[in-house]
C-alpha cells in the first residue's frame, strides 16, 4: 500500500515523460505472459494441437469456473488455507518465543542454538515419514511440517536481530530497570520488529511451500489433494487452476500480512504519505 | 547522600580507567566533573548510575551499594537516545509504566510542558531537532523523579546557543525538584554555570585531581568578573592536572629549542 502512495508522488513530481515509462514498465512485463496465452489459445483454437497436456486459458478458466460453482474451490481453498494458518501460528508462536529467549539468554543460547541449528540442517520434508508415524496420516502431522518449515527463518531471524540490537537502547531499558520480560517486550521486540516482519514474511512464503509437501504425503482436500487428483485423473487443467491459486493466495497473503504489520512500522518509515504532516 | 569509596576500573582489556576515586556528594548538590577525554568520566558516571561496576571500591547512596541501575538515580546521555517507535510521550512515560494511566498521563504533559514540547507529544523522536530531542531525554529521566541525575556531555553534540539554553533550562528544572546533579562536560562555562563545585579529573589512571567550590549566587553571570576568576581557577587546575604530562613534553622541547639555539 506504501507503493502506491510512494508511485503517487513520485509520479507528480516528475514530467509526463516519466509517468508514461512508470505506466508502460508493468505493461512490459505483462507482453510475454499474456502474448504466449494468447498464442496458444490461438494455437488450439486452430487446432494445430489439441491443448490435451497443455491446455489453453480459457479451458482453465473453464475448469475454475466448474470448481467454483460446485463449490470444490471453496472447500480446497479453505482446507489449504487453514492448514497454513494453523502451521503459520505455531510455527510463528514457537520461532518466536524461542528466537527472543535465545537472543536474550546468552546460556539458552549456547543449551539450544547448536541442536536447532543441526535440524535446521535437515531438508524440513525429511520428516514426513516420522512426522506421520508419529502424528498420523491427518491434520496433525500436516500441520506439524508447516510449523517446521515457519520455524525456523522466524526463530533465526528474531535471535539475530536482537542479538544486533544497539547496546545504547538497551542501557535505557536497564536504566529503568526493565525485568528480564519488560526488556524483551519493551525495548528488544520493537527493536527488531523491522527484521521480525522480514522473517514473518519468508515464514509464510515457505509455509506455503510445505502446505503442498504435507497436502502431497495424503489429503481428501485441498490445493495439493487437487495437484495430485489432476495428475491421476490426467487432468492437467485441474493441475494449472490449483496452480494459479496458490500464486493467488500466497501473494495475497503476504500483501496481507504487509499491510497489517505497516502500522507498526510507521515510526521507521522514511517516507512519509501526502495526507500525514 | 552520595558517596565514592575509592573506585578503580580495570577494563577487561587491561586499561586502567579509574584509580582510587573518592567523592561525597551532597542531597541537591551539582557537582561538574571536567577533565581531558579519555580520564575516565564517562567510566565514573557508569559505575555510578549501576550501568558497569567498578572493580575497586564502591558506590554508596543512602547506605545501598549500588551494583545495578537504582529506582533513585536516573543518567542522561550524550545522545539522547530515545526509542524510535515510541512517541515523544511514550517516550517521556517510558520509566512509569507501572504507574496508573492517569497519574502517568498528568505527569508526562507536565514534564513536556517543563521542557516546552507540549505541542511535540504526539511526534515520532526522528522528526525533533538535536536540542529538542534532548529535551525529551531530560523530561523522561525527570519525570521518573529521581534523587540523582547524572548528565554524561549531554549537551556537548549540540551547537553553543542552544547548549547555552539548555544549561539555563537544566537549572530551572533542577529548582523544581532539587535532585542531586552529577554534571560531566568538557566545556568549563558550563561546569561554572551549572554547578556547586567542580571537580577536575586527570587521566591514566583517572583520579580527582583538584575540587575547586564555586560559590557564586544563581543564576550566574557569564560576562560577571568573578565568573571569569571561577573559570580561571578551574581553567589553572585543569593546566595541573595535567601536569606530568605537560612537563615531560616541556623537557623534550625545551632541549631540543636549546639545541637548536646552541647550534
Ligand atoms: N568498554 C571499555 N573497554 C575498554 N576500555 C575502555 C572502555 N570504555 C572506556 N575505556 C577506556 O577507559 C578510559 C576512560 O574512558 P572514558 O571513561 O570513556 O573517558 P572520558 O569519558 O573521560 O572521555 C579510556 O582510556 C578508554 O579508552
Ligand atoms: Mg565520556
Amino acid at each position: 500500500m506504501s507503493f502506491e502512495a510512494e508511485g503517487a508522488t513520485a509520479s507528480e513530481s516528475k514530467p509526463a515523460g516519466e509517468r508514461v515509462v512508470r505506466w508502460a514498465r508493468p505493461v512490459l512485463g505483462l507482453l510475454l505472459p499474456v502474448g504466449l496465452a494468447l498464442g496458444w489459445e490461438i494455437v488450439v483454437w486452430l487446432g494445430i494441437s489439441d491443448g490435451r497436456l497443455v491446455p489453453p486459458p480459457s479451458r482453465i478458466y473453464e475448469e475454475f469456473a466448474e470448481l467454483a460453482r460446485s463449490g470444490e474451490l471453496l472447500r480446497h481453498l479453505i482446507a489449504t488455507l487453514m492448514r497454513v494458518a494453523a502451521g503459520f501460528g505455531l510455527g510463528t508462536l514457537a520461532g518466536t518465543l524461542l528466537g527472543a529467549i535465545a537472543g536474550y539468554s546468552g546460556l539458552v543460547r549456547r543449551l539450544v542454538d547448536p541442536s536447532l541449528q543441526g535440524l535446521r540442517a535437515v531438508p524440513s520434508i525429511a520428516w514426513i515419514p516420522l512426522f506421520i508415524l508419529w502424528l498420523g496420516i491427518f491434520e496433525t502431522s500436516k500441520v506439524a511440517l508447516i510449523a517446521v518449515g515457519v520455524f525456523f527463518p522466524i526463530y533465526l531471524g528474531v535471535m539475530d536481530a536482537i542479538l544486533s540490537v544497539d547496546r545504547k537502547i538497551v542501557e535505557v531499558g536497564r536504566v529503568f530497570r526493565l525485568s528480564g520480560a519488560g526488556m524483551v517486550r519493551r525495548i528488544l521486540l520493537p527493536a527488531v520488529l523491522p527484521t521480525y516482519v522480514v522473517s514473518l514474511r519468508s515464514g509464510l512464503g515457505l509455509g506455503w511451500m510445505f502446505v503442498i509437501a504435507a497436502e502431497f504425503m495424503g489429503a481428501s482436500e485441498g490445493l495439493g489433494y487437487l495437484l495430485i487428483d489432476g495428475q491421476q485423473l490426467g487432468k492437467p487443467t485441474e493441475i494449472v487452476a490449483a496452480i494459479l491459486a496458490f500464486a493467488v493466495l500466497g501473494k495475497a497473503t503476504d500483501a496481507i500480512l504487509a499491510a497489517v504489520m505497516a502500522p507498526f512500522l510507521r515510526w521507521q518509515d522514511v517516507f512519509k504519505p501526502a495526507g500525514e504532516q | 547522600m552520595l558517596t565514592l569509596k575509592h573506585i578503580g576500573k580495570t577494563y577487561p582489556n587491561g586499561v586502567r580507567a579509574l584509580d582510587g576515586v573518592s567523592l561525597d556528594v551532597e542531597l541537591g548538590e551539582i557537582v561538574a566533573v571536567v577533565g581531558g577525554s579519555g580520564c575516565g568520566k564517562s567510566t565514573l558516571l557508569r559505575a555510578i548510575s549501576g550501568l558497569d561496576r567498578p572493580t575497586q571500591g564502591a558506590v554508596v547512596f543512602k547506605d545501598d551499594i549500588i551494583s545495578e541501575p537504582h529506582e533513585k538515580i536516573g543518567i542522561i546521555f550524550q545522545e539522547p537516545r530515545l526509542l524510535p517507535w515510541l512517541t515523544v510521550a511514550e517516550n517521556v512515560g517510558f520509566g512509569l509504566a507501572d504507574r496508573p494511566k492517569d497519574e502517568r498521563k498528568a505527569r508526562v504533559a507536565r514534564a513536556l510542558e517543563r521542557v516546552g514540547l507540549t505541542e511535540k507529544a504526539n511526534v515520532w523522536p526522528r522528526e525533533l531537532s538535536g536540542g529538542q530531542a534532548q529535551r525529551v531525554a531530560i523530561a523522561r529521566a525527570l519525570v521518573a523523579r529521581p534523587e540523582v541525575l547524572l548528565l554524561d556531555e549531554p549537551f556537548s553534540a549540540l551547537d553553543a546557543f542552544t547548549r547555552i539554553d539548555l544549561q539555563d533550562h537544566l537549572l530551572d528544572l533542577w529548582a523544581d525538584q532539587k535532585p542531586t546533579l552529577v554534571h560531566v562536560t568538557h566545556d568549563v562555562d558550563e561546569a561554572i554555570v551549572l554547578a556547586d563545585r567542580v571537580v577536575v579529573m586527570r587521566p591514566r589512571p583517572g583520579r580527582v585531581a583538584d575540587e575547586i567550590v564555586i560559590d557564586l549566587p544563581r543564576p550566574r553571570d557569564r560576562q560577571s568578573a568573578a565568573f571569569d576568576f571561577a573559570k580561571r581557577r578551574v581553567l589553572a587546575a585543569l593546566d595541573r592536572s595535567l601536569d606530568r604530562a605537560v612537563r615531560v613534553d616541556d623537557g623534550e622541547t625545551k632541549s631540543e629549542a636549546g639545541a637548536a639555539l646552541w647550534w
